[in-house]
């Protein structure tokens, strides 16, 4: 109990909470923007592939981070504006469709890293971004190390929070994308294009998407490897349902779920001669269907979520 | 402008080509990756070509590689007509290869009339179990069984690797994470001396057949064709939806928990961590391509194979990437889906008159 108490006086725990949860922050925010549209956006996982190879890539070859995590947001709209045109015009089943997505670009983005660097003993490096040093605030006892010591993409991650809320609650736009996904007949008939709606939302939350997965290669390390996102995206249509849609959940969602994976880690080395250490590897994963069984019997789906709409039909 | 505008009825000439059209379409699409690698295209496809039909043996190895694909295509193919989404495949046939090992490294003896049959079972039961679960949490909770199945692939690979460090372990195996392997008795036998092809090829053909003869004669088939095309309708019609849904989830897993123990019982002799190489998910792609059809996807899962054992053969002589075969696999998969568009719509170019 003691233990466990330190643990949660620790900064590093919540520091490293924090940091867990970027990622997902940013997935989550994608999956939200996808499905509040009316789509299902199961290329998460593949544009989480994309958006790390691309932003570590473009970094690599350039030296900019920032202009890799520009490259980062743009390939993963590309995808995005793919499994868009599948399923929004097209009408194309968005479960298949996403999956397509998702094979497609983990396998383009494994092709394009073994021809770019055929037979590499170890992977190359970048320079990742590093902890923030603000003047005070840095240096403040506990939250200089938990909030100001991380990187600006922890920050972006958050400023994305306000950003999406803003955008969903706050503006004329916001409330068209929540009706398009809820009832795209009215909107049609007030004028507004159901596709342009859903095609924007689409693409708009799979560069958010596929800024998770370039935190993953600019900032939790420093370079691209097979396998490295593991299953992060499903994990957040899993969250997605667990935040009812809702930026500021979202938020707490993966927060909550960064403080589980950053405890389990800890755990681990305590209870690690105990209980062997898969047990603790598996944790993000049972949790996050914990998390889908507890919010599924009252989530309350976007009401056109799945549903393709076409023009002057019915 | 262009309208889209459905057919009347979907064209059964696009419907049925549309397979094949993908099949092709992917293949010639493969030329732009290989292009990018700067590979000689015209010879790359001649050494795809000859590394799949250059010998028996390499015919062979594709025969091997389509076995657990006709498993994990079927085990989708059925799910997908009941509108069921197994994305589980992978969990499921790792399911059943552990089962495999458990019952048939040692733990019974008995001759192979009774081992082989008790291994598969073994592993059917796994793996039907392995579905049923994220089934029930859908029925009873309403929990998305994509999500979950999905979910459970990662945490049954590492149940694996804790089984394969822990219990299942072979203590022969210095050190390395593997299990005991299965007797001689419970082996599925080879079918030509001296190449890797075994019996669990002929048994994934029959199994085939099987489902095809159940999905299209028997009431069972017309069921689970119902729920999936109308769960409403089949509810109001007085079926027992919820009933359908859990077996089909069962029978999904099953069969794909059987592609694990035809793989360690006919190819592997142990089970490692690295038994498949995404067959699971390959699945999908094979039971989309095959129009969720048993015998399709026979065919779907040859020419998968063929993909496969073709690109790692011209992969080693050229020097291209062998992520390119997962590339065009993809592609098909993406091909289909589009082909599927145009067997049921039509794009027609209508004149915008004045108004925009």
């Amino acid at each position: 109990m003691i233990d466990l108490l330190q643990i949660f006086l620790s900064d590093s725990f919540w520091a490293a909470s924090l940091r867990i949860a970027t990622p997902l922050i940013f997935g989550v925010l994608g999956a939200l923007m996808c499905e509040r549209s009316g789509v299902l956006n199961l290329g998460i996982e593949g544009i989480f592939v994309v958006g790390a190879m691309m932003g570590w890539l473009v970094a690599y070859l350039t030296g900019s981070l920032w202009l890799g995590v520009i490259a980062a947001a743009l390939s993963g709209g590309l995808f995005g504006l793919f499994h868009a045109i599948l399923t929004v015009p097209l009408g194309l089943s968005q479960h298949v469709s996403g999956l397509g997505i998702t094979m497609f670009a983990t396998a383009l983005m494994s092709f394009a890293y073994r021809t770019i660097f055929p037979q590499v003993a170890t992977p190359p490096r970048i320079e990742p971004f590093r902890a923030l040093d603000i003047p005070v605030l840095s240096d403040l006892p506990f939250l200089g190390p938990v909030l100001f010591q991380q990187t600006a993409l922890t920050w972006l991650a958050l400023a994305m929070v306000a950003l999406v809320w803003w955008l969903m609650d706050r503006t004329a736009l916001g409330v068209a994308i929540k009706a398009v996904g809820d009832n795209p007949d009215a909107v049609n008939a007030q004028g507004l294009s159901v596709m342009r709606l859903r095609m924007g939302a689409v693409v708009a939350g799979s560069a958010l998407m596929a800024l998770g997965g370039a935190f993953l290669t600019m900032s939790a390390f420093d370079a691209f490897f097979f396998g490295m996102v593991n299953g992060r995206g499903w994990i957040c249509i899993a969250l997605v349902i667990f935040a009812s849609w809702q930026p500021g959940k979202a938020l707490l969602g993966a927060l909550l779920f960064g403080m589980f994976d950053a405890l389990q880690v800890r755990l681990q080395t305590m209870a690690g001669a105990v209980v062997p250490g898969q047990v603790f590897l598996m944790v993000p994963y049972v949790l996050s269907i914990i998390a889908l069984i507890i919010a599924a019997r009252k989530a309350d789906y976007p009401r056109a979520l799945l549903k393709p709409w076409f023009k002057g039909q019915r | 402008m262009i309208e889209i505008v459905p057919r009347e009825q979907p064209s059964r000439r696009l419907t049925a080509g549309v397979p094949l059209l993908a099949a092709i379409g992917s293949l010639l699409l493969a030329a732009i990756p290989l292009a990018f690698a700067g590979a000689p295209i015209i010879e790359a496809y001649g050494q795809m070509f000859t590394g799949v039909f250059g010998s028996l043996f390499s015919f062979t190895e594709m025969l091997t590689r389509a076995t657990p694909l006709i498993f994990t295509g079927l085990a989708a193919a059925v799910a997908f007509r009941a509108k069921l989404w197994n994305i589980g495949g992978e969990g499921q046939l790792y399911l059943g290869a552990m089962a495999a090992v458990w019952v048939g490294s040692g733990m019974i003896e008995g001759p192979p009339i009774l081992m082989v049959p008790l291994v598969l079972l073994a592993g059917a039961i796994a793996g039907g179990l392995g579905m049923l679960g994220p089934a029930v949490l859908k029925t009873r909770f309403g929990a998305d069984e994509v999500v979950t199945s999905l979910l459970l692939n990662f945490i049954i690979l590492i149940f694996v690797q804790m089984m394969l460090e822990g219990p299942l372990k072979d203590p022969m195996s210095l050190g390395w994470p593997q299990s005991e392997p299965i007797i001689d008795e419970a082996v599925l036998p080879q079918l030509i001396a001296k190449m890797r092809v075994h019996a669990g090829f002929l048994l994934a053909i029959g199994t085939a057949v099987v489902a095809h003869v159940i999905m299209a004669m028997t009431v069972w088939g017309l069921r689970i064709r119902a729920v999936g095309e109308n769960a409403a309708a089949a509810r109001h019609a007085g079926m027992p939806v919820k009933r359908i849904f859990l077996a089909v989830a069962f029978a999904s897993g099953a069969l794909a928990g059987i592609a694990g123990v035809s793989e360690v019982a006919g190819l592997k002799g142990y089970l490692t961590t690295d038994l498949s190489p995404g067959f699971g998910y390959t699945g999908i792609v094979v039971a989309m391509l095959a129009g969720l059809s048993p015998l399709g996807v026979v065919a779907a899962a040859l020419f998968i194979a063929s993909v496969f054992v073709g690109t790692d053969s011209m992969s080693r002589t050229m020097g291209v990437s062998s992520f390119l075969a997962d590339l065009t696999v993809s592609m098909s998969l993406i091909c289909v889906l589009l082909g599927g568009f145009f067997a049921r719509f039509q794009i027609r170019r209508v004149r915008t008159e004045g108004a925009a």
